[in-house]
């Protein structure tokens, strides 16, 4: 039997000035309105908000108990299909998943708000100390171990656990809960209720080992002989730098970085003007994180077009609301400083020709400046692929493990993995979705083996 | 110039006449002379006074509803009793109200003891007050009936015509019979009524009811300290009732006279229908206790918009014109039959008709258009199938060439329409009545080249072909 480690991110406090700054960008429902809520909600048979879901929460399931005012069963229900139902409810780009699935907009209607009634059932499930239940009351002697502790890592713990196995999950940072702690917009979620969520898995009796690095070949030879199976949970590697003069000054700040730091470490500095490089998801909660800590100026640069945006369209809209500016067809070729101060004058670019060629050209005589004194690279992260090579038989392909879908085994039969490092860096529904099907293949591996 | 039609809704009702055929129920919102003149003023054409009797002691509290999904007052429940107010009091508003409102129907319920000086002393002092005519309340479920008044004379047929036979022989202006409904056959304190010499009825009282139960304390509603007391039910949820019990009577040649309709009317829909189904007038309570005497102004457009539209220049031209539709089952065409027909345009995908064929009806829905292999499928073999496929969210930068099918959300995939298999179907209107988009589930005939034959004609047939062999 396993102790239950120390709470995961013990002594973490949300700061209220960040706080403050980010208010909730989806509040909360009040007891009457999530009630009307619910009732709006048809209850379709084999509803297209579950299939649309990747862990395939039973949606109307859910919305009806909170109609008959059984909230703690609405919990469950959701737990049951994910986890993490919690965080899921406020970070899911719901508009391309459940709700934008809901059959009342082919009625001209108002999707039901179905992230929001999530949150309102967690939050009472959360203020009753709720406990994920067991699915078993045997122990399993087989022992797992989850590298990283990410969405994917914590549902496959989740799973596991339940099950009677022993899980360990190791992280190489001092918090859990991976892009849930250190990179979603803080008006999202925040880090004191992705901790609070992981608590719950901690409390099935998965042990936590933090500042765990696992770097050479060696380690994960100890880790192969030491556990029964080895869940690959480790989503993305480093973010990606510019590759233009001066990319190195110390305010240039990636944008995993810039969060993290504000979410998690306290730091609330930001230039007065600030340029944001790429316009993914990513780059939108940069940009708007600065706005809200302070920036008078913000721009995002992209190489495309606005029709090329990689970030979801109501992210996009909600960057303008906070009312950060785009430059199309722009990319940065070099960061002026001043030479007085030594700090960042402005952003040089030139403009890109608008022909649809896969990699667009620069116009010739095209050069502008952006004035700035922050420039926030956000073109995404490298594939672990160095680490992973040292994992001998498991394939890699285009910088991703690769896997059974259904299953999530790899080509080496002791390895398992799920969430970005598998998928490329979607959502952390898909992360859980993967995290879940791998937990519940190598349960029923071993529950199969009758050991 | 087109011509305008503009319909007439004065009626004269048993012999008392009325601007428009809506009237307050005796109850609460006919509490006072002030509140019924803000009621005619508001376009009420008639109203029945609050119970006039011995004044009585109520409790608090006194009112529990029924909720239904997300809707407040579905039906609601009442332990109150009659006036608690002076019968001079109320006699002198009576006055009052008719020197103002002259035009105005102003009917007093009664309830006295059930002796015959006490009927004849309340009917003469009514009447000098100028009430337009009598409303005798035989329906009280709760509280009165327990003291031998109220329901406890409208269950018993003798007491019904013993005391209407009293109030007649005093009465000058009409009398009403109020009947309780909670009873076996309405009809058997009708007729009792009718040969007692009333002039009209006034159907139906609230029903028998306990609403609910506090599931914290486990204490029923309304509270009164702890305990509560059956109550009387009234609101939407009892149009139904209420409608068959009126056409019960006025279907019945020894009930017939004319009959005031009551029970879950608030809108002026729900008024045609009784008016439809025979009634002359119709009074109304829960609605203006919910929402106040204002519903009055679409009960009066909305009925002569109707009227209009279907060239109705007054009451007495639509009154009773469905009730000969409501026949005994035997004799309904066992020939007649439709089958659900789909449309595919209007079908967003819910699944619910497939569901309440699948489970509630006869299984001849299916989800199949776009699966072949999935002919027929049961409900579960359906969720599972959609529940072991895996999902992955949509993002732009990972999925720029895929075409997810939620991006369109205007057109229902096939997959999602479902398909009814009209031989097997019965017609039996279940999908069409849940489906949530109006029309998009009709019913629609079938020629099956059979003649019209009833049940009665079915066994008249085989009776005859029995004696032919």
């Amino acid at each position: 039997m396993i102790a239950a480690s120390p709470a995961p991110g013990d002594g973490f406090r949300d700061n209220p000035e960040v706080a403050r700054r980010f208010p909730d960008w989806h509040p909360a429902f009040e007891p009457q309105e999530a009630l009307a809520e619910a009732h709006r909600c048809l209850n379709c048979f084999d509803a297209p908000c579950t299939s649309a879901c990747p862990t395939h929460i039973d949606v109307p399931r859910f919305i009806k108990k909170i109609a008959t005012d059984n909230l703690a069963g609405a919990a469950l229900s959701i737990l049951e299909a994910n986890v993490l139902g919690a965080s899921c409810s406020r970070v899911c780009p719901v508009d391309v998943l459940c709700e934008g699935a809901c059959v009342l907009q082919r009625y001209n209607k108002r999707p039901i708000a179905i992230g929001r009634l999530q949150r309102h059932a967690m939050q009472h499930f959360f203020d009753r100390d709720g406990r994920l239940p067991r699915k078993t009351v045997e122990k399993r002697r087989q022992k797992v171990v989850c590298i990283g502790a990410g969405p994917a890592s914590l549902a496959c713990a989740a799973e596991l656990a339940q099950r009677g196995f022993s899980v360990t999950v190791m992280e190489r940072r001092n918090l859990p809960g991976g892009l849930n702690t250190y990179g979603v917009a803080e008006y999202k979620l925040r880090p004191a209720d992705s901790l609070r969520e992981v608590t719950l898995i901690r409390d099935l009796g998965v042990e936590f080992r933090f500042g765990v690095s696992i770097e050479h070949e060696a380690d994960l030879a100890a880790l192969e002989r030491e556990y029964d199976a080895i869940f690959l949970g480790i989503g993305l590697g480093a973010t990606r730098e510019l590759s233009i003069s001066r990319a190195n000054h110390r305010d240039v700040v990636d944008a995993l970085e810039f969060i993290a730091r504000y979410k998690t470490a306290g730091v609330l500095n930001v230039g007065n003007r600030v340029v944001v490089v790429g316009a993914g998801n990513t780059a939108i909660d940069a940009a708007n994180a600065a706005r809200r800590l302070g920036a008078v100026h913000v721009t995002i640069v992209y190489r495309r077009t606005e029709r090329d945006l990689p970030a979801f369209s109501f992210e996009y809209h909600h960057a303008r609301q906070e009312g950060i500016r785009f430059e199309w067809l722009a990319q940065p070729v070099a960061i002026h400083t001043d030479p007085a101060t030594g700090r960042i004058a402005s952003l040089e670019c030139v403009r890109l020709k608008d022909d649809g060629a896969p990699v667009p050209e620069p116009l010739p005589g095209s050069i502008f400046q952006i004035e700035c004194d922050m420039v926030i690279p956000a073109i995404g992260q490298e594939p672990l692929v160095s680490f992973l090579e040292r994992c001998r038989g498991v394939h890699v392909r285009m910088g991703r493990v690769e896997i059974d879908r259904l299953t999530g085994r790899t080509s080496h039969p002791k390895y398992y993995a799920g969430g970005d490092c598998i998928n490329g860096g979607r959502e952390v529904v898909d992360a859980v979705a993967d995290g879940k099907r791998a937990g519940a293949a190598i349960a029923n591996v071993f529950e199969g083996s009758h050991a | 110039m087109p011509e305008v039609f503009a319909p007439d809704l004065s009626v004269t009702f048993a012999g008392i006449s009325s601007p428009n055929p809506f009237w307050l129920a005796s109850a609460p919102p006919t509490n006072c002379g002030e509140q019924v003149m803000r009621a005619f003023d508001a376009g009420w054409g008639g109203a029945v006074w609050k119970t006039i009797g011995e004044p009585i002691i109520n409790v608090s509290s006194r009112y529990s509803s029924i909720d239904w999904n997300g809707q407040r007052m579905m039906g609601l429940n009442n332990i109150e009793l009659i006036s608690d107010r002076p019968i001079e009091a109320n006699l002198r508003e009576i006055t009052a109200v008719k020197k103002r409102y002259p035009k105005h129907a102003v009917i007093a319920s009664l309830m006295v003891e059930s002796k015959r000086a006490a009927w004849h002393d309340i009917v003469e002092r009514t009447e000098d007050a100028g009430a337009d005519g009598l409303e005798l309340n035989f329906g009280c479920p709760h509280g009165m009936s327990e003291r031998g008044m109220g329901s406890a004379v409208g269950q018993v047929p003798e007491y019904t015509e013993m005391i209407t036979g009293w109030v007649k022989e005093k009465a000058r202006t009409p009398v009403l019979v109020k009947l309780t409904p909670n009873i076996t056959d309405v009809r058997q304190i009708a007729r009792a009524a009718k040969r007692g010499g009333a002039d009209g009825l006034s159907a139906i009282n609230t029903i028998n009811s306990i609403t609910g139960i506090d599931l914290d304390t486990l204490e029923p509603r309304p509270n009164v300290d702890g305990l509560s007391s059956h109550g009387g039910y009234c609101g939407p949820a009892i149009k139904p009732v209420a409608l068959h019990m009126v056409h019960q009577l006025h279907n019945d040649a020894a009930s017939r006279l004319p009959v005031s309709g009551i029970g879950g009317i608030g809108t002026w829909r729900d008024a045609a229908e009784f008016i439809l189904l025979g009634c002359g007038t119709v009074q109304v309570c829960t609605a203006v206790m919910h929402y106040g005497y204002r519903v009055v102004e679409d009960l009066i457009d909305g009925l002569r918009s109707w009227m209009s539209e279907k060239r109705f220049q007054r009451i007495e031209d639509f009154r009773g014109r469905s009730a000969p539709k409501v026949t005994d089952w035997n004799r309904l065409n066992l020939n007649f039959k439709i089958v659900a027909r789909i449309h595919e345009e209007t079908c967003i995908g819910c699944g619910l008709c497939y569901i309440a064929c699948w489970d509630g009806a006869h299984q001849c829905i299916h989800l199949d258009r776009a699966n072949p292999q999935a002919i027929a499928a049961a409900p579960p073999a359906v969720e599972s199938a959609s529940r072991a496929r895996i999902v992955v969210t949509p993002i732009p930068r990972l999925d720029r060439e895929a075409a997810p099918g939620i991006e369109a959300p205007y057109a229902t995939p096939l997959a999602r329409i479902p398909r009814v298999d009209e031989h097997e179907c019965v017609g039996c209107n279940l999908c069409s009545l849940v489906c949530p988009v109006e029309g998009c589930i009709s019913m629609e005939r079938v020629e099956n080249h059979l003649p019209r034959e009833t049940w009665d004609d079915l066994v008249l047939r085989t009776t005859q072909n029995g004696k032919n062999c």
